[in-house]
């Protein structure tokens, strides 16, 4: 059963800085690897980066790493139901 | 426990009086009631709207109106009856008032939350209403909007989409407000596995309406910007794909008519054990079968496309999992079913019309199987055997579960006790009704009549003259039982607290409950729909 009672995780600065220079870090890996041509894997890499990310922003500045189970599992259900969304309606454009 | 005085009488926050205690209301049922009187206009103003194009059917060439009324007519009464009737009517007038009582709770989690929500939707009202008196004239193309028709049509389309984008925010937030309250504002003592199954229905509807409904505002938003900026996302000429436009409308939309069935479902499962003074047959299988219909129903959009020329790898997979849904809803229907077998059967107006659902709603259920199979369908796609199945699945379902859920709860909310008589006559009309408007539709359909065309071949002349009938015998069924329970708010025949012997919450506070809902902690039952202590007590 979930509880009902609040609990407040603070994130102290330190740690704050370290995920925002992580960002700035990825950010300049986005901005190199753009400059590398490699074919087919060009839009993966750059999506894989965009990705993490996001996942550091929704985890440390967004709280969703000390969330309780409801609002984690809230969370990846949204983004399994965008992924079937977006993922079914590409049966229909491949194979068109 | 009788010492707190109603709802009615008393307002939340306190002290606040005459329209203020409604406008600024917090409470979750004086909300529920609000929704009642909005959607009940446009519900009769929709049935109305219904009753002219069947008469216009009724004899061939033009009878009262032309082509272009009839499509607005058709698209005013679809758009109505699915933004402004099915999605909201039982969630947001029962579901706010009974799943908190039911809950164990006190309120909504966010109360003034659910103000805002009523006030979007009243928002969203006034805005449809303001898009048919200015602008180009009435919007003409069906409630589906499909491009490139939508976004050439001189009607006014922008408008019309954007009351429905108002409306969908309105949805958001009561399911929102659902799920919140029902993790967050349950009783301690109730496990999952105790949650009275209208609530467990509510649940499961929640999460579709958080999650489906950003998909079709986004596609009204883009809607209009292709009308007025002319971007190219669905126009093939410049470059766009129409098809886009259905995959994104039908990913909202089809999980849409779940959102309009699956409360429903939950007020029949209700109301067939009070009746059958008989625990509901397989509690368990009823809740996983809801959340099953709630995750399966949104991965089957595309079977309203199979014609639409995509891709055959789809029609194949879209189709196959169409068929899975049909399984879920078997379950609930057996369920029912076996409920009633062996229990003691106490008829009632409600449970008469829970009757007529089970049977109106299998045959939807039924005729859909036709529509999922894409072989059948390509022979009765857009015919009017699609129109007579969602009108079995939407007013043969959610329309008389709606109605059931009125004469069930409607003592609970009021605190008076309707006539019976008049109630059963307006129900056993508006079944035959329904009957003979509908079946002749699914006739004319598999022998080619197209829909949304306001005139026929003279070889479907007798099947429409015959409908006809049927929808004002079907129509008179529904007024009079909408005019029975608003006149036994003047009789004032007090109601008990428990008048049917229900076994879930609501049946234990007084009727009208108070404004906090309960005055001493409520018992938590191990079974929701343990009826031993009702059927002891009858005995006694
Ligand atoms: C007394 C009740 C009703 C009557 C007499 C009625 C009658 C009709 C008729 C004659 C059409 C047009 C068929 C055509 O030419 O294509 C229609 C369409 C439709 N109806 Fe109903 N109906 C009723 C109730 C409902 C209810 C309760 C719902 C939904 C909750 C509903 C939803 C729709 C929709 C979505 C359409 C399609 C509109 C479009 O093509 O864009 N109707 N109805």
């Amino acid at each position: 059963m979930e509880s009902s009672e609040e609990h407040r995780h603070i994130v102290g600065y330190g740690q704050l800085a370290v995920v925002l220079a992580l960002l700035l870090a990825l950010t300049g890996v986005t901005v190199a690897v753009s400059y590398i041509d490699l074919g087919f894997l060009n839009v993966p890499a750059a999506l894989t980066i965009a990705t993490l990310k996001a996942a550091l922003v929704l985890l440390f500045f967004m709280h969703l790493r000390y969330e309780g189970p409801i609002i984690r599992y809230g969370f990846i259900t949204t983004v399994m139901f965008l992924a079937i969304m977006i993922g079914f309606t590409f049966w229909d454009v491949a194979f068109r | 426990m009788t010492t707190a005085q109603s709802y009615l009488e008393h307002s939340s926050p306190p002290g606040r009086r005459g329209w203020k205690a409604w406008l600024l209301t917090h409470d979750h049922k004086r909300l529920g009631l609000m929704y009642l009187w909005a959607i009940l206009f446009w519900f009769v103003l929709a049935v109305l709207l219904g009753l002219l194009m069947r008469t216009e059917l009724m004899g061939a060439g033009r009878t009262i109106m032309g082509a272009e009324t009839y499509s607005s007519m058709f698209t005013l009464h679809g758009v109505i009856m699915i933004f402004f009737f099915g999605i909201p009517a039982i969630p947001a007038i029962f579901g706010n008032f009974f799943l908190p009582i039911q809950l164990g709770a006190d309120d909504v989690f966010f109360p003034r939350l659910n103000l805002l929500s009523w006030y979007l939707f009243m928002f969203g009202g006034g805005f449809a209403i303001f898009s048919l008196f200015f602008g180009d004239g009435f919007p003409d193309t069906g409630w589906t909007f499909y491009v490139p028709f939508s976004i050439s049509s001189a009607g006014n389309v922008s408008l019309t989409v954007t009351a429905a984008f108002i409306l969908g925010m309105s949805s958001m937030l009561t399911g929102l407000n659902f799920v919140t309250t029902f993790h967050r504002l349950r009783h301690k003592g109730m496990g999952l596995m105790k949650i009275p199954l209208f609530t467990w229905s509510l649940y499961a509807t929640a999460w579709v309406q958080i999650l489906a409904t950003p998909v079709i505002a986004i596609t009204f938003v883009l809607v209009v910007l292709e009308r007025l900026l002319a971007i190219g996302l669905f126009e093939p000429d410049r470059g766009g794909d129409p098809l886009l436009y259905q995959h994104l409308f039908w990913m909202y939309s089809h999980p849409a008519v779940y959102i309009i069935i699956l409360p429903a479902m939950g007020v029949i499962s209700e109301i067939i054990p009070v009746f059958s003074r008989k625990a509901i047959f397989g509690y368990k299988g009823i809740v996983y079968s809801s959340l099953a219909i709630a995750i399966a129903g949104s991965l089957v959009w595309a079977h309203h496309m199979y014609t639409s020329g995509m891709s055959d790898v789809s029609v194949f997979v879209f189709s196959l999992l169409t068929f899975l849904v049909a399984v879920p809803s078997a379950v609930k229907v057996f369920s029912w079913v076996s409920t009633m077998y062996r229990g003691s059967i106490a008829m009632s107006p409600p449970f008469f019309l829970s009757l007529c659902f089970i049977y109106l709603f299998t045959v939807g259920g039924l005729t859909g199987l036709v529509l999922g199979a894409a072989g059948t369908d390509i022979h009765v796609h857009d015919t009017h055997f699609v129109v007579a199945h969602f009108h079995f699945v939407m007013l043969g379902g959610t329309g008389f579960a709606f109605f059931a859920a009125l004469h069930y709860w409607w003592p609970k909310m009021f605190g008076v006790l309707y006539r019976n008589r008049p109630a059963y006559v307006g129900a056993v009309a508006a079944a035959v009704g329904f009957v003979f408007h509908f079946v002749p539709m699914l006739i004319l359909g598999m022998q080619g009549m197209p829909r949304r065309y306001y005139d026929y071949l003279p070889q479907y002349e007798t099947g429409n003259f015959l409908a006809g009938f049927g929808a004002y015998l079907l129509v008179f069924g529904l007024l009079l039982m909408l005019l029975n329970l608003v006149l036994s708010l003047r009789g004032r025949r007090t109601a008990p607290a428990n008048p049917w012997g229900g076994t879930t919450l609501e049946w234990t506070v007084p009727s009208p409950p108070p404004v906090e809902n309960f005055t001493a902690t409520p018992e938590i039952k191990d079974f929701p729909y343990d009826f031993s202590e009702i059927v002891a007590n009858s005995k006694k």
